[in-house]
Protein backbone atom coordinates (compact mmCIF):
# COMPACT_ATOMS: atom_id res chain seq x y z
CA UNK A 1 0.00 0.00 0.00
CA UNK A 2 2.40 2.50 1.04
CA UNK A 3 4.77 2.00 -1.94
CA UNK A 4 1.69 2.28 -4.26
CA UNK A 5 1.18 5.80 -3.00
CA UNK A 6 5.03 6.23 -3.08
CA UNK A 7 5.11 5.60 -6.60
CA UNK A 8 2.41 7.64 -7.94
CA UNK A 9 3.65 10.55 -5.56
CA UNK A 10 6.92 10.06 -7.26
CA UNK A 11 5.37 10.00 -10.86
CA UNK A 12 3.81 12.95 -9.95
CA UNK A 13 6.93 14.41 -8.31
CA UNK A 14 8.59 13.88 -11.92
CA UNK A 15 5.49 16.11 -13.79
CA UNK A 16 5.87 19.07 -11.51
CA UNK A 17 9.55 19.02 -11.48
CA UNK A 18 8.98 23.05 -10.38
CA UNK A 19 7.54 22.14 -6.93
CA UNK A 20 11.03 20.07 -5.74
CA UNK A 21 13.24 22.41 -7.72
CA UNK A 22 12.21 25.56 -6.55
CA UNK A 23 13.09 24.83 -2.82
CA UNK A 24 16.41 23.29 -4.26
CA UNK A 25 17.33 27.00 -5.84
CA UNK A 26 15.92 28.63 -3.05
CA UNK A 27 18.40 26.58 -1.38
CA UNK A 28 21.50 27.51 -2.96
CA UNK A 29 19.99 31.19 -3.32
CA UNK A 30 19.80 31.47 0.49
CA UNK A 31 23.35 30.22 0.90
CA UNK A 32 24.64 32.67 -1.82
CA UNK A 33 23.11 35.19 0.18
CA UNK A 34 24.44 34.44 3.13
CA UNK A 35 28.68 35.77 2.73
CA UNK A 36 27.07 39.23 0.50
CA UNK A 37 25.39 39.58 3.91
CA UNK A 38 27.74 38.87 6.38
CA UNK A 39 30.96 39.12 5.00
CA UNK A 40 33.17 37.27 3.08
CA UNK A 41 35.70 36.37 5.81
CA UNK A 42 36.71 33.19 5.48
CA UNK A 43 36.90 32.38 9.23
CA UNK A 44 33.30 33.88 10.27
CA UNK A 45 32.43 32.11 7.80
CA UNK A 46 33.64 28.58 8.41
CA UNK A 47 31.94 29.34 12.47
CA UNK A 48 28.43 30.21 10.99
CA UNK A 49 28.39 27.30 7.99
CA UNK A 50 26.79 24.89 9.81
CA UNK A 51 24.15 27.04 11.24
CA UNK A 52 23.55 29.03 7.80
CA UNK A 53 23.20 25.07 5.99
CA UNK A 54 20.76 24.44 8.63
CA UNK A 55 18.61 27.68 8.43
CA UNK A 56 18.25 27.37 4.59
CA UNK A 57 17.42 23.97 4.54
CA UNK A 58 14.58 25.02 7.27
CA UNK A 59 13.26 27.45 5.05
CA UNK A 60 13.47 25.22 2.04
CA UNK A 61 11.80 22.81 3.20
CA UNK A 62 9.15 24.91 4.26
CA UNK A 63 8.90 26.18 0.97
CA UNK A 64 8.27 22.42 -0.25
CA UNK A 65 5.63 22.11 2.87
CA UNK A 66 2.71 24.88 1.44
CA UNK A 67 1.90 22.38 -1.85
CA UNK A 68 2.04 19.67 0.08
CA UNK A 69 -1.89 18.36 0.22
CA UNK A 70 -3.05 21.61 -1.90
CA UNK A 71 -3.77 19.98 -5.01
CA UNK A 72 -4.86 16.29 -2.99
CA UNK A 73 -7.56 18.44 -1.19
CA UNK A 74 -8.85 20.26 -4.40
CA UNK A 75 -9.19 16.96 -6.24
CA UNK A 76 -10.73 15.23 -3.88
CA UNK A 77 -8.34 12.57 -3.28
CA UNK A 78 -7.91 12.97 0.28
CA UNK A 79 -11.82 13.17 0.67
CA UNK A 80 -11.90 9.52 -1.08
CA UNK A 81 -9.14 8.34 1.44
CA UNK A 82 -11.05 10.04 4.25
CA UNK A 83 -14.40 8.44 2.77
CA UNK A 84 -12.84 4.58 2.04
CA UNK A 85 -11.72 4.46 5.87
CA UNK A 86 -8.57 2.62 4.64
CA UNK A 87 -5.19 3.95 3.78
CA UNK A 88 -5.05 6.73 4.98
CA UNK A 89 -2.05 6.45 7.22
CA UNK A 90 0.06 4.73 4.13
CA UNK A 91 -0.92 7.94 2.19
CA UNK A 92 0.51 10.01 5.47
CA UNK A 93 3.49 7.96 5.56
CA UNK A 94 4.16 8.24 1.57
CA UNK A 95 3.94 11.66 1.85
CA UNK A 96 6.46 12.05 4.21
CA UNK A 97 8.59 9.50 2.39
CA UNK A 98 8.12 11.43 -0.99
CA UNK A 99 8.83 14.96 0.69
CA UNK A 100 11.86 13.76 1.88
CA UNK A 101 13.12 12.28 -1.31
CA UNK A 102 12.54 15.26 -3.18
CA UNK A 103 13.19 17.89 -0.84
CA UNK A 104 15.49 16.19 2.19
CA UNK A 105 17.61 13.69 0.15
CA UNK A 106 19.08 16.49 -2.34
CA UNK A 107 20.18 18.56 0.48
CA UNK A 108 22.30 16.39 2.34
CA UNK A 109 23.67 15.37 -1.21
CA UNK A 110 24.45 19.02 -2.25
CA UNK A 111 26.07 19.87 1.43
CA UNK A 112 29.21 18.60 0.96
CA UNK A 113 29.36 21.39 -2.41
CA UNK A 114 27.91 24.09 0.11
CA UNK A 115 30.45 22.82 2.84
CA UNK A 116 33.56 23.15 0.37
CA UNK A 117 31.94 26.66 -0.89
CA UNK A 118 31.80 27.76 2.75
CA UNK A 119 35.02 26.36 3.83
CA UNK A 120 33.92 23.57 6.52
CA UNK A 121 36.48 21.71 8.43
CA UNK A 122 35.69 17.75 7.97
CA UNK A 123 35.08 17.34 11.39
CA UNK A 124 32.67 19.85 11.55
CA UNK A 125 31.59 18.78 8.36
CA UNK A 126 31.24 15.06 8.78
CA UNK A 127 28.76 16.01 11.99
CA UNK A 128 26.54 18.62 9.44
CA UNK A 129 25.91 15.51 6.84
CA UNK A 130 24.91 13.02 9.73
CA UNK A 131 22.70 15.79 11.01
CA UNK A 132 21.44 16.38 7.90
CA UNK A 133 20.68 12.93 7.32
CA UNK A 134 19.15 12.29 10.78
CA UNK A 135 17.19 16.04 10.73
CA UNK A 136 15.78 16.46 7.56
CA UNK A 137 13.59 13.19 7.58
CA UNK A 138 12.08 14.75 10.95
CA UNK A 139 11.59 17.96 8.95
CA UNK A 140 9.64 16.40 6.65
CA UNK A 141 7.58 15.00 8.80
CA UNK A 142 6.99 18.37 10.63
CA UNK A 143 5.66 19.79 7.60
CA UNK A 144 3.94 17.28 6.58
CA UNK A 145 2.16 17.58 9.83
CA UNK A 146 1.88 21.54 9.36
CA UNK A 147 0.45 21.46 5.85
CA UNK A 148 -1.94 18.98 7.06
CA UNK A 149 -3.54 21.28 9.48
CA UNK A 150 -3.60 24.10 7.37
CA UNK A 151 -4.77 22.45 4.27
CA UNK A 152 -8.83 23.49 4.51
CA UNK A 153 -7.42 27.08 5.44
CA UNK A 154 -8.34 30.00 3.80
CA UNK A 155 -4.74 31.75 4.23
CA UNK A 156 -2.33 29.48 4.49
CA UNK A 157 1.43 30.79 3.81
CA UNK A 158 3.02 32.43 6.76
CA UNK A 159 0.40 30.51 8.91
CA UNK A 160 2.35 27.39 7.84
CA UNK A 161 5.69 29.48 9.06
CA UNK A 162 3.90 30.19 12.70
CA UNK A 163 3.02 26.63 12.91
CA UNK A 164 6.13 24.57 11.88
CA UNK A 165 8.67 26.86 12.68
CA UNK A 166 8.57 26.41 16.79
CA UNK A 167 8.75 22.87 16.34
CA UNK A 168 11.38 23.18 14.22
CA UNK A 169 13.25 24.65 17.14
CA UNK A 170 14.31 22.13 19.02
CA UNK A 171 15.35 20.07 16.18
CA UNK A 172 17.88 23.14 15.29
CA UNK A 173 19.44 23.26 18.59
CA UNK A 174 20.84 19.96 18.63
CA UNK A 175 21.61 19.82 15.21
CA UNK A 176 23.79 22.82 15.67
CA UNK A 177 25.43 21.70 19.18
CA UNK A 178 26.59 18.37 17.57
CA UNK A 179 27.82 20.05 15.19
CA UNK A 180 29.39 22.72 17.33
CA UNK A 181 30.84 20.10 19.96
CA UNK A 182 32.21 18.31 16.54
CA UNK A 183 34.60 21.58 15.44
CA UNK A 184 35.69 21.84 19.04
CA UNK A 185 36.63 18.58 18.92
CA UNK A 186 34.39 16.74 21.11
CA UNK A 187 32.63 13.71 21.41
CA UNK A 188 28.94 14.59 19.61
CA UNK A 189 27.28 11.19 20.14
CA UNK A 190 24.46 12.22 22.65
CA UNK A 191 23.17 15.35 20.67
CA UNK A 192 22.92 12.60 17.32
CA UNK A 193 21.52 9.74 19.33
CA UNK A 194 18.70 12.48 21.06
CA UNK A 195 18.16 13.45 17.29
CA UNK A 196 17.17 9.65 16.66
CA UNK A 197 15.23 9.73 19.78
CA UNK A 198 13.01 12.47 18.15
CA UNK A 199 13.13 11.32 14.60
CA UNK A 200 11.33 7.87 16.25
CA UNK A 201 8.98 10.04 18.36
CA UNK A 202 7.40 11.69 15.68
CA UNK A 203 7.45 8.61 12.90
CA UNK A 204 5.16 7.37 15.81
CA UNK A 205 3.10 10.23 16.79
CA UNK A 206 2.91 12.63 14.03
CA UNK A 207 1.26 10.52 11.19
CA UNK A 208 -1.55 9.75 13.84
CA UNK A 209 -1.98 13.60 14.16
CA UNK A 210 -1.47 14.06 10.78
CA UNK A 211 -4.26 11.25 9.63
CA UNK A 212 -6.94 12.65 12.29
CA UNK A 213 -5.96 16.44 11.21
CA UNK A 214 -6.39 15.19 7.09
CA UNK A 215 -10.36 14.35 8.72
CA UNK A 216 -11.09 16.77 10.35
CA UNK A 217 -10.57 18.92 7.48
CA UNK A 218 -12.65 17.38 5.07
CA UNK A 219 -15.88 16.87 6.87
CA UNK B 1 -17.28 12.96 39.64
CA UNK B 2 -18.21 12.21 36.33
CA UNK B 3 -22.03 12.83 37.32
CA UNK B 4 -21.07 16.04 39.44
CA UNK B 5 -19.27 17.17 36.09
CA UNK B 6 -21.08 15.62 33.23
CA UNK B 7 -24.37 18.65 33.32
CA UNK B 8 -21.66 20.99 32.85
CA UNK B 9 -20.94 19.55 29.44
CA UNK B 10 -24.57 21.53 28.35
CA UNK B 11 -23.71 24.81 27.80
CA UNK B 12 -26.79 26.76 29.11
CA UNK B 13 -25.50 24.94 32.57
CA UNK B 14 -21.78 25.53 32.03
CA UNK B 15 -22.74 29.53 31.50
CA UNK B 16 -24.61 30.00 35.04
CA UNK B 17 -22.17 28.05 36.65
CA UNK B 18 -19.07 29.99 35.15
CA UNK B 19 -21.57 32.91 36.01
CA UNK B 20 -21.69 32.09 40.05
CA UNK B 21 -18.09 31.23 40.05
CA UNK B 22 -16.86 34.28 38.49
CA UNK B 23 -17.23 37.29 40.95
CA UNK B 24 -15.73 35.03 43.63
CA UNK B 25 -13.03 33.79 41.85
CA UNK B 26 -11.94 37.77 40.14
CA UNK B 27 -12.60 39.49 43.99
CA UNK B 28 -10.39 37.00 45.26
CA UNK B 29 -7.50 36.79 42.90
CA UNK B 30 -7.60 40.73 42.98
CA UNK B 31 -7.00 41.12 46.55
CA UNK B 32 -4.50 38.12 47.29
CA UNK B 33 -2.68 38.69 44.23
CA UNK B 34 -1.65 42.49 45.76
CA UNK B 35 -1.28 41.08 49.44
CA UNK B 36 0.96 38.42 47.52
CA UNK B 37 2.62 40.95 45.63
CA UNK B 38 2.34 44.28 48.47
CA UNK B 39 4.19 41.58 50.95
CA UNK B 40 6.53 40.68 48.22
CA UNK B 41 7.66 44.45 47.51
CA UNK B 42 7.89 45.94 50.90
CA UNK B 43 7.98 42.89 53.77
CA UNK B 44 10.05 40.68 52.03
CA UNK B 45 13.59 40.82 52.72
CA UNK B 46 16.41 41.46 49.91
CA UNK B 47 18.37 38.39 48.55
CA UNK B 48 21.92 38.28 49.83
CA UNK B 49 23.20 37.52 46.39
CA UNK B 50 20.69 39.34 44.29
CA UNK B 51 19.73 42.19 46.28
CA UNK B 52 16.31 43.98 45.88
CA UNK B 53 16.15 42.53 42.25
CA UNK B 54 14.70 39.23 43.67
CA UNK B 55 11.28 41.04 44.14
CA UNK B 56 10.88 40.63 40.86
CA UNK B 57 10.39 36.45 41.13
CA UNK B 58 6.73 37.28 42.85
CA UNK B 59 5.09 37.89 39.49
CA UNK B 60 8.43 36.11 36.95
CA UNK B 61 8.00 32.78 38.74
CA UNK B 62 4.48 32.69 39.23
CA UNK B 63 4.00 34.19 35.46
CA UNK B 64 6.22 31.20 34.27
CA UNK B 65 4.16 28.70 36.51
CA UNK B 66 1.15 29.85 34.93
CA UNK B 67 1.91 29.51 31.31
CA UNK B 68 2.79 26.03 32.15
CA UNK B 69 0.04 24.94 33.53
CA UNK B 70 -2.55 26.92 31.69
CA UNK B 71 -1.40 25.14 28.60
CA UNK B 72 -1.87 21.87 30.09
CA UNK B 73 -5.08 22.81 30.55
CA UNK B 74 -5.85 24.01 27.24
CA UNK B 75 -4.48 20.41 26.39
CA UNK B 76 -6.67 18.61 28.35
CA UNK B 77 -9.51 20.41 27.08
CA UNK B 78 -8.36 19.89 23.56
CA UNK B 79 -8.11 16.55 24.27
CA UNK B 80 -11.40 16.27 25.44
CA UNK B 81 -12.58 18.27 22.82
CA UNK B 82 -11.20 15.56 20.04
CA UNK B 83 -12.02 12.84 21.85
CA UNK B 84 -15.62 12.72 23.04
CA UNK B 85 -16.49 15.41 20.92
CA UNK B 86 -18.05 17.97 23.67
CA UNK B 87 -18.32 21.26 22.03
CA UNK B 88 -17.58 23.49 25.62
CA UNK B 89 -14.75 22.02 25.69
CA UNK B 90 -13.54 22.98 22.39
CA UNK B 91 -14.97 26.71 23.07
CA UNK B 92 -12.49 26.92 26.35
CA UNK B 93 -9.35 25.87 24.20
CA UNK B 94 -9.94 29.36 22.14
CA UNK B 95 -10.90 30.92 25.62
CA UNK B 96 -8.26 29.42 27.38
CA UNK B 97 -5.42 30.84 24.84
CA UNK B 98 -4.84 33.99 24.57
CA UNK B 99 -4.73 34.35 28.36
CA UNK B 100 -1.80 31.92 28.25
CA UNK B 101 -0.36 33.69 25.86
CA UNK B 102 -0.34 36.52 28.23
CA UNK B 103 1.08 35.00 30.94
CA UNK B 104 3.68 33.31 28.60
CA UNK B 105 4.42 37.28 27.59
CA UNK B 106 4.73 38.53 31.16
CA UNK B 107 7.21 35.88 32.34
CA UNK B 108 9.32 36.32 29.32
CA UNK B 109 8.88 40.45 29.77
CA UNK B 110 9.43 40.37 33.60
CA UNK B 111 12.38 37.60 33.53
CA UNK B 112 14.36 40.02 30.59
CA UNK B 113 14.29 42.77 33.14
CA UNK B 114 15.53 40.79 35.99
CA UNK B 115 18.26 38.99 33.55
CA UNK B 116 19.35 42.57 32.74
CA UNK B 117 20.70 43.96 35.85
CA UNK B 118 21.35 40.27 37.20
CA UNK B 119 23.43 38.73 34.21
CA UNK B 120 24.27 41.83 32.37
CA UNK B 121 21.76 41.06 29.12
CA UNK B 122 18.02 41.42 28.61
CA UNK B 123 18.12 38.05 26.58
CA UNK B 124 19.87 34.67 26.87
CA UNK B 125 19.97 32.14 24.44
CA UNK B 126 19.58 29.69 26.81
CA UNK B 127 17.11 26.49 26.79
CA UNK B 128 14.34 28.26 29.32
CA UNK B 129 14.32 31.04 27.48
CA UNK B 130 14.25 29.24 24.26
CA UNK B 131 11.61 26.86 24.89
CA UNK B 132 9.46 29.88 26.68
CA UNK B 133 9.69 31.54 23.57
CA UNK B 134 8.27 28.35 21.48
CA UNK B 135 5.38 28.51 23.98
CA UNK B 136 4.45 31.81 23.19
CA UNK B 137 4.24 31.23 19.08
CA UNK B 138 2.52 27.79 19.99
CA UNK B 139 -0.21 29.85 22.02
CA UNK B 140 -0.22 32.71 19.14
CA UNK B 141 -0.40 29.24 16.60
CA UNK B 142 -3.64 28.13 17.85
CA UNK B 143 -5.15 31.58 17.80
CA UNK B 144 -3.78 32.37 14.21
CA UNK B 145 -5.03 28.83 13.37
CA UNK B 146 -8.60 29.04 14.23
CA UNK B 147 -8.71 32.52 12.70
CA UNK B 148 -7.67 31.53 9.39
CA UNK B 149 -10.71 29.28 9.30
CA UNK B 150 -13.94 30.44 7.94
CA UNK B 151 -15.62 27.47 9.57
CA UNK B 152 -15.52 27.74 12.49
CA UNK B 153 -16.48 24.57 13.74
CA UNK B 154 -13.18 23.00 11.67
CA UNK B 155 -11.09 25.94 12.75
CA UNK B 156 -12.12 24.88 16.25
CA UNK B 157 -11.34 21.13 16.10
CA UNK B 158 -7.62 21.76 13.72
CA UNK B 159 -6.49 24.55 16.43
CA UNK B 160 -7.56 21.94 19.37
CA UNK B 161 -5.00 19.50 17.58
CA UNK B 162 -2.38 21.74 17.13
CA UNK B 163 -2.83 22.61 21.29
CA UNK B 164 -2.55 19.16 21.55
CA UNK B 165 0.38 18.27 19.50
CA UNK B 166 2.46 21.38 21.23
CA UNK B 167 1.84 19.63 24.95
CA UNK B 168 5.25 18.03 23.92
CA UNK B 169 6.78 21.46 24.84
CA UNK B 170 5.78 21.49 28.40
CA UNK B 171 7.91 18.85 29.76
CA UNK B 172 10.66 20.19 27.82
CA UNK B 173 10.49 23.65 29.07
CA UNK B 174 10.32 21.94 32.61
CA UNK B 175 13.39 19.70 32.24
CA UNK B 176 15.46 22.38 30.63
CA UNK B 177 17.19 24.02 33.43
CA UNK B 178 18.47 20.41 34.39
CA UNK B 179 19.01 19.12 30.90
CA UNK B 180 21.33 22.00 29.78
CA UNK B 181 23.15 23.51 32.30
CA UNK B 182 22.86 27.03 31.62
CA UNK B 183 22.60 30.47 32.72
CA UNK B 184 19.11 30.47 34.39
CA UNK B 185 18.74 28.68 37.65
CA UNK B 186 16.70 25.58 38.90
CA UNK B 187 13.49 25.53 40.10
CA UNK B 188 13.04 26.83 43.24
CA UNK B 189 9.29 26.10 44.48
CA UNK B 190 8.77 22.67 42.94
CA UNK B 191 10.84 20.92 44.86
CA UNK B 192 8.68 20.90 48.53
CA UNK B 193 10.60 18.59 50.59
CA UNK B 194 13.36 20.66 50.95
CA UNK B 195 12.76 24.11 49.58
CA UNK B 196 15.49 26.39 48.44
CA UNK B 197 13.70 29.22 49.29
CA UNK B 198 13.91 31.23 52.42
CA UNK B 199 9.95 30.92 54.56
CA UNK B 200 9.98 34.78 54.39
CA UNK B 201 10.35 34.77 50.50
CA UNK B 202 8.31 31.16 50.29
CA UNK B 203 5.26 32.66 51.52
CA UNK B 204 4.51 35.71 49.56
CA UNK B 205 5.37 34.12 46.35
CA UNK B 206 3.03 31.46 47.27
CA UNK B 207 0.32 33.98 47.56
CA UNK B 208 1.33 35.77 44.53
CA UNK B 209 0.99 32.29 42.85
CA UNK B 210 -2.41 31.59 44.44
CA UNK B 211 -3.45 35.14 43.13
CA UNK B 212 -2.69 34.34 39.52
CA UNK B 213 -4.21 30.66 39.57
CA UNK B 214 -6.99 32.78 40.52
CA UNK B 215 -7.18 35.20 38.13
CA UNK B 216 -6.62 33.18 35.80
CA UNK B 217 -9.14 31.02 36.34
CA UNK B 218 -11.58 33.88 36.49
CA UNK B 219 -10.55 35.59 33.03
CA UNK B 220 -11.13 31.59 31.99
CA UNK B 221 -14.85 31.29 33.38
CA UNK B 222 -15.40 35.46 31.76
CA UNK B 223 -14.22 34.32 28.14
CA UNK B 224 -15.70 30.98 28.50
CA UNK B 225 -19.01 32.87 29.10
CA UNK B 226 -18.36 35.12 26.03
CA UNK B 227 -17.88 32.18 23.76
CA UNK B 228 -20.89 30.10 25.02
CA UNK B 229 -23.28 32.91 24.39
CA UNK B 230 -21.57 33.54 20.68
CA UNK B 231 -21.98 30.17 19.77
CA UNK B 232 -25.51 29.34 21.25
CA UNK B 233 -26.75 32.82 20.32
CA UNK B 234 -29.45 31.48 18.29
CA UNK B 235 -30.56 29.16 21.00
CA UNK B 236 -33.98 30.13 23.27
CA UNK B 237 -32.32 30.03 26.60
CA UNK B 238 -29.89 33.19 25.51
CA UNK B 239 -32.75 34.65 24.35
CA UNK B 240 -34.31 34.02 27.69
CA UNK B 241 -31.56 34.57 30.07
CA UNK B 242 -30.60 38.13 28.13
CA UNK B 243 -33.54 39.37 26.51
CA UNK B 244 -35.75 39.35 29.42
CA UNK B 245 -34.50 43.19 30.77
CA UNK C 1 8.82 46.66 56.72
CA UNK C 2 12.06 46.88 54.77
CA UNK C 3 12.56 50.28 53.33
CA UNK C 4 12.85 53.28 55.97
CA UNK C 5 11.53 56.01 53.53
CA UNK C 6 9.16 56.05 50.67
CA UNK C 7 11.84 57.12 48.27
CA UNK C 8 14.23 54.18 49.87
CA UNK C 9 10.89 52.02 48.67
CA UNK C 10 10.94 53.86 44.92
CA UNK C 11 14.74 53.44 44.64
CA UNK C 12 15.13 50.04 45.19
CA UNK C 13 18.79 49.56 46.04
CA UNK C 14 19.28 51.02 42.79
CA UNK C 15 17.60 48.34 40.85
CA UNK C 16 14.19 50.33 40.60
CA UNK C 17 14.03 51.06 37.10
CA UNK C 18 14.43 47.09 36.46
CA UNK C 19 11.37 46.29 39.19
CA UNK C 20 9.19 49.14 38.28
CA UNK C 21 9.72 47.88 34.58
CA UNK C 22 8.95 44.67 35.67
CA UNK C 23 5.68 45.30 37.59
CA UNK C 24 4.96 48.08 35.41
CA UNK C 25 4.81 45.77 32.25
CA UNK C 26 2.94 42.89 34.50
CA UNK C 27 -0.02 45.03 35.65
CA UNK C 28 -0.21 46.83 32.52
CA UNK C 29 -0.73 43.45 30.27
CA UNK C 30 -3.31 41.95 32.79
CA UNK C 31 -5.22 45.33 33.09
CA UNK C 32 -5.46 44.90 29.26
CA UNK C 33 -5.91 41.65 29.51
CA UNK C 34 -9.17 41.80 32.03
CA UNK C 35 -10.54 45.09 30.49
CA UNK C 36 -10.40 43.11 27.20
CA UNK C 37 -12.22 39.62 28.60
CA UNK C 38 -15.03 42.23 29.59
CA UNK C 39 -15.28 44.74 26.39
CA UNK C 40 -15.86 41.25 24.99
CA UNK C 41 -18.67 40.14 26.88
CA UNK C 42 -19.94 43.90 26.69
CA UNK C 43 -19.39 43.77 22.97
CA UNK C 44 -21.58 40.60 22.57
CA UNK C 45 -24.35 41.89 24.79
CA UNK C 46 -24.49 45.21 22.68
CA UNK C 47 -24.93 43.70 19.15
CA UNK C 48 -26.95 40.85 20.87
CA UNK C 49 -29.61 43.54 22.04
CA UNK C 50 -29.30 45.57 18.74
CA UNK C 51 -30.11 42.24 17.11
CA UNK C 52 -33.09 41.60 19.20
CA UNK C 53 -34.42 44.82 18.82
CA UNK C 54 -34.19 44.78 14.73
CA UNK C 55 -35.63 41.57 14.94
CA UNK C 56 -38.37 43.22 17.01
CA UNK C 57 -38.85 45.85 14.24
CA UNK C 58 -38.90 43.49 11.78
CA UNK C 59 -41.79 41.70 13.71
CA UNK C 60 -43.68 44.75 14.20
CA UNK C 61 -43.69 46.09 10.48
CA UNK C 62 -44.72 42.58 9.01
CA UNK C 63 -47.51 42.91 11.51
CA UNK C 64 -48.66 46.56 10.60
CA UNK C 65 -48.01 46.62 7.27
CA UNK C 66 -49.70 42.96 6.14
CA UNK C 67 -52.74 42.29 9.13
Amino acid sequence: MVMTFLRRELVLLGRQKADWLNPLLFFIIVLTLFPLGVGPEPNQLRIMAPGIVWIAALLSVLLAAERLFRDDYRNGVIEQLVASRQGLMAFVLAKAAANWLSTGLPLVLLSPVVAMLLGVESAAFVAMMLTLLLGTPLLSILSVLGAALTMSADKGGILLALLILPLYIPLLIFASAAIEAASMGLPYSGQLAILVAMLFLALALVPLAVASALRINVS
Amino acid sequence: MFKWLHPLAKPETLYHFCGRLFPWLMLSAVSILLFGNIWGLVFAPPDYQQFDTVRIIYIHVPAALLSMSTYTMMAIAAFIALVWQVKVAQWSVLAIAPIGAVFTAISLLTGMAWGKPMWGTWWEWDARLTSQLILLFLYLGVIALYGAFSDRQTGGKVASLLALIGIVNVPIIHFSVEWWNTLHQGASITKFDSPSVHPSMLWPLLISLLGFYLLMLALVCLRLRTAILEHEQHRPWVRATLGGH
Amino acid sequence: MQFDSFSDFLAMGGYGFFIWLAYGLTYGLLIGLVGYCFWEMKAFHQSFRQKLARAQRIKQYQETEHP
